[in-house]
């Protein structure tokens, strides 16, 4: 079982001309010296969908998540975004591209620059090299409001805001650049229970209303059953189980999926003796 | 200025002398060649003449006052240092940031050069520069000043190395911002005041060197004096004229004092951990043991408080007690004081923080007092969060685990070991023995922290403190951690104090559970009324239903609340 085909219920070929697909990786194998880290991955994402990635540390989910946005390069293997492959085109193309897919990474409080105000941070993801705040005013006040955020937060600094304010601000420099996907990278795991309640409460409410897909990468199954509609399990590399959400976590198939789901506190299967 | 300085502003008392050293100099600097010049430089028939009240210090073999002459030639050397000073500060920012923003093979090898130039001394380097050059004011400072370079360029590419990997620069990187702007846009203004306070510190090295210089005769030529030229007048005569060295070694010691004053200053402001905290703990009230009481309990706090010393109280008055065989949870999120509450019951009270209480005991131990070491190390065990950094990586985790069983129960190596891989076999470690000898990062998360409750379990102790203990590790893993607890609670009833912010982790392991918010325990649950649902407090309630809850049937997703009114 190589292929995960994530994000469609159909075969691929008939598939594939229906459902626009905004990622799609075939085959990828990603090594770091001696160690294989992932081992022949294949996901596909629908445009608009949302994906979970779960599994344990060592699982090699934020190593995908890190080779899409083009942290770790592949050993082989093809990463198609939107349809065109990032290893078929120009350089400059690819760095087009690259704008296509947003990361978020884990720690709101390491991943804004302290002397950067949150007119300047959203700025720059629009424009890399002037990055000047004042041309963008309006883009940057609806992107605020998208994440539930004053406009005045623009002309404050990280330190100002809480660690739930933070990785909002976080998010918004991911959507507004209105790419076709966006990687999250553990975004809820750094924080406290009622903040990460914050955090996927907005999530379900953009979920609806963004034209971005999203790769949500978490170690934590009940967050991604919140905020996602499929998921992908991943165990030592490989892709061991994928589906609808309800469907993988309902009645999961791969030993690795019911074990994980019955050392979850509170689930059916638990016990301590 | 006195009450800011209390707080640990800007303006210490360091600072403040060191500015009013630095202005001061600099006056003299600007005013000193107008007023003074020419009882610096002319001569006169009054050579070699002791200190009198019209020369202070004297006056040189031709006939030249030497005060003057050490007041006047604080402009040159100034201006001299401040130059090469600053060339060895943007030179070496230049370097230090264009080996970060280089491409990774070039990166590594200008590391190595750097590394090879740093181990050159640099006034050896001056010298060479300087000889090469004709001698003179101008060569001095560029010979100062390019000597200089590769220390700070090196500091500078260190520094720039940890805030490359910040992910804000990693992010910046992605989005496609060219390198020259990362470096000066996102590294340099976060690396700005370690490099300002560094700069102070260079400004002092390159007055000595300048004056070093001077002084072996490759810098300033006469007529023109500074510091070390003085100074190398002066030996010619150091035995009849002694006091012609006071003057420019006073100053060069004003001089570089002055600056360095202003870089402690700065360094203290900007690290607030390196501020004297002027801070006593209140001296141990009562004795070490307790008279016997027949309340049963293992466990009493009356009453506890601990606070930032002359400030607010971060654990407001709580009151809790824990039975032999009581497993009590402390529930809560950050900052609610939980892992404060628990480390000083287990008598790690935090060192800068005040701790006070009406009754602070653990078993007849008065843990407000200085309680008996070998004591505190046989009856509580403490389990920490992170298994990664509980061990030390450098040393087999043999002689780590067997540590309170050598020093405190007294005995010897090799049956201490005995009593641990005995102990690590009843966690399910496999080869207890072999793992003995083995370096902590040879073991798993899960297995260090299961070797972790193993050698706690060890001393047989009659409660166990565990903060967070399975918060870092992954869902399958925390399980089988939990199992051990779970059958030691069952096989030796020991009591725990156990901390975790995971509500539906406590439920399974605790019989009590307190819910504290903001230095508060805001509710008391027992595991059924838990269990049930049935709490009574709104913030224990929006704790519950910000868990998100997994929902095994194929059904619809539940709507998360979000926590209102609490911070």
């Amino acid at each position: 079982m190589n292929l995960a085909t994530t994000g469609l219920q159909k075969p691929a070929n008939t598939a594939l001309d229906e459902v626009p697909l905004a990622v799609e990786v075939q085959g990828l194998n990603v090594s770091f010296g001696d160690s294989h880290v992932l081992k022949n991955v294949s996901v596909r994402v629908k445009a608009n969908g949302v994906v979970g990635l779960v599994g344990e540390s060592g699982s090699g989910k934020s190593t995908l998540g890190k080779t899409l946005v083009g942290i770790n390069v592949p050993d082989s293997g093809s990463i198609r975004i939107g349809g065109l492959d990032l290893a078929g085109i120009s350089r400059s193309e690819r760095a087009r591209m690259r704008r296509e897919i947003q990361y978020i990474p884990q720690d709101p409080y390491s991943s804004l620059s302290p002397r950067r105000t949150t007119g300047q941070t959203l700025a720059e993801a629009l424009d890399p090299v002037r990055s000047d705040p004042r041309k963008y005013k309006r883009e940057i006040a609806e992107v605020l409001e998208c994440v539930k955020l004053d406009a005045a937060a623009a002309d404050k600094y990280p330190h100002e805001f809480s660690g739930g304010q933070r990785q909002r601000i976080a998010i918004a420099r991911a959507l507004i650049l209105n790419p076709k996907v966006i990687i999250a990278d553990e975004i809820t795991s750094a924080l406290d229970v009622s903040v990460q309640a914050e955090i996927v409460r907005l999530l379900r409410e953009l979920r609806g209303n963004m034209d971005s897909a999203m790769l949500f990468i978490s170690h934590n199954l009940a967050v991604t059953q919140q905020v996602c509609d499929e998921v992908v399990v991943m165990f030592q590399g490989r892709i061991v189980e994928h589906g609808p959400i309800d469907d993988v976590y309902g009645n999961p198939q791969h030993e690795y999926t019911q074990k994980l789901l019955s050392s979850l506190p509170g689930s059916p299967g638990f016990t301590l003796d | 200025m006195l009450s800011r300085s209390k707080r640990g502003g800007l303006w210490t008392p360091t600072m403040l002398i060191g500015l009013t050293l630095l202005g001061a100099l600099i006056l003299v600097a600007i005013f000193a060649p107008i007023f003074l010049g020419t009882a610096a430089t002319q001569l006169t028939s009054n050579a070699g003449l002791g200190p009198s009240s019209e020369h202070w210090l004297g006056t040189d073999d031709y006939g030249r006052d030497l005060l003057a002459r050490a007041l006047v030639s604080a402009r040159l050397t100034l201006l001299m240092t401040a130059g090469a000073a600053a060339i060895s500060v943007i030179g070496g920012l230049a370097i230090g940031l264009a080996i970060w923003v280089s491409p990774k093979k070039l990166r590594e090898m200008a590391l190595r050069v750097l590394e090879s130039a740093v181990a050159y001394p640099p006034l050896i380097f001056a010298l060479v520069i300087a000889a090469i050059l004709r001698p003179g004011v101008g060569s001095a400072l560029i010979a100062i000043g390019i000597s200089g370079i590769p220390g700070f360029a090196r500091i500078t590419a260190n520094l720039a190395a940890s805030v490359s990997h910040s992910d804000f620069v990693v992010t910046a990187r992605l989005l496609g911002v060219p390198s020259a702007r990362i470096a000066f846009r996102h590294m340099l203004p976060n690396m700005a005041e370690p490099l300002l306070i560094l700069a102070t510190t260079v400004f002092a090295l390159s007055l000595v060197e300048i004056s070093a210089l001077s002084f072996i005769g490759l810098g300033v030529q006469s007529p023109q004096f500074d510091f070390g030229r003085l100074l190398n007048d002066s030996l010619d005569s150091l035995y009849t004229q002694p006091l012609m060295a006071v003057g420019p070694s006073v100053m060069i010691a004003l001089s570089g004092l002055s600056v360095m004053l202003i870089g402690d200053a700065l360094a203290a402001y900007a690290d607030p951990r390196a501020r004297n905290v002027k801070f006593r703990q209140p001296k141990a009230t009562g004795p070490a043991v307790l008279p016997a009481t027949d309340d049963g309990a293992l466990v009493r706090v009356d009453d506890l408080r601990i606070g930032i010393p002359n400030g607010p109280d971060l654990v407001k008055g709580i009151s809790f007690s824990i039975n032999p065989g009581e497993v009590v949870a402390l529930v809560g999120e950050s900052g609610s004081g939980k892992s404060l509450t628990a480390m000083t019951v287990a008598g790690l009270a935090a060192q800068d923080l005040s701790t006070r209480a009406e009754l602070l005991r653990v078993d007849n131990m008065n843990m407000l007092s200085h309680p008996d070491p070998s004591r505190l190390a046989k009856e509580i065990s403490i389990i920490y969060q992170d298994p990664g950094t509980t061990f030390n990586p450098s040393l087999r985790m043999g002689v780590q685990l067997t540590e309170v069983l050598r020093t405190h129960l007294g005995m010897g190596r090799a049956k201490a070991r005995r009593v641990i891989a005995d102990a690590m076999g009843q966690v399910n470690i496999s080869r207890p023995a072999a793992r003995l000898d083995q370096h902590p990062h040879e073991l798993s998360g899960g297995m260090r922290q299961r070797a972790m409750i193993a050698s706690a379990m060890a001393t047989g102790p009659k409660l166990i403190v565990a903060d967070e203990p399975t918060t870092a590790l992954d869902v399958t893993v925390q399980h089988e951690v939990l199992r051990q607890f779970r059958r030691i609670h069952k096989q030796e009833r020991t009591a725990m104090l156990f901390i975790s912010h995971d509500l539906g982790v406590v439920q399974e392991l605790c019989d009590t559970i307190l819910v504290m918010c903001q230095g508060e325990i805001v509710e008391r649950l027992t595991k059924d009324e838990l269990v049930r649902r049935d709490v009574k407090h709104p913030y224990t309630r929006a704790l519950l239903e910000a868990i998100p809850i997994l929902d095994l049937g194929a059904g619809a997703h539940k709507e998360v609340a979000v926590l209102g009114g609490v911070n």
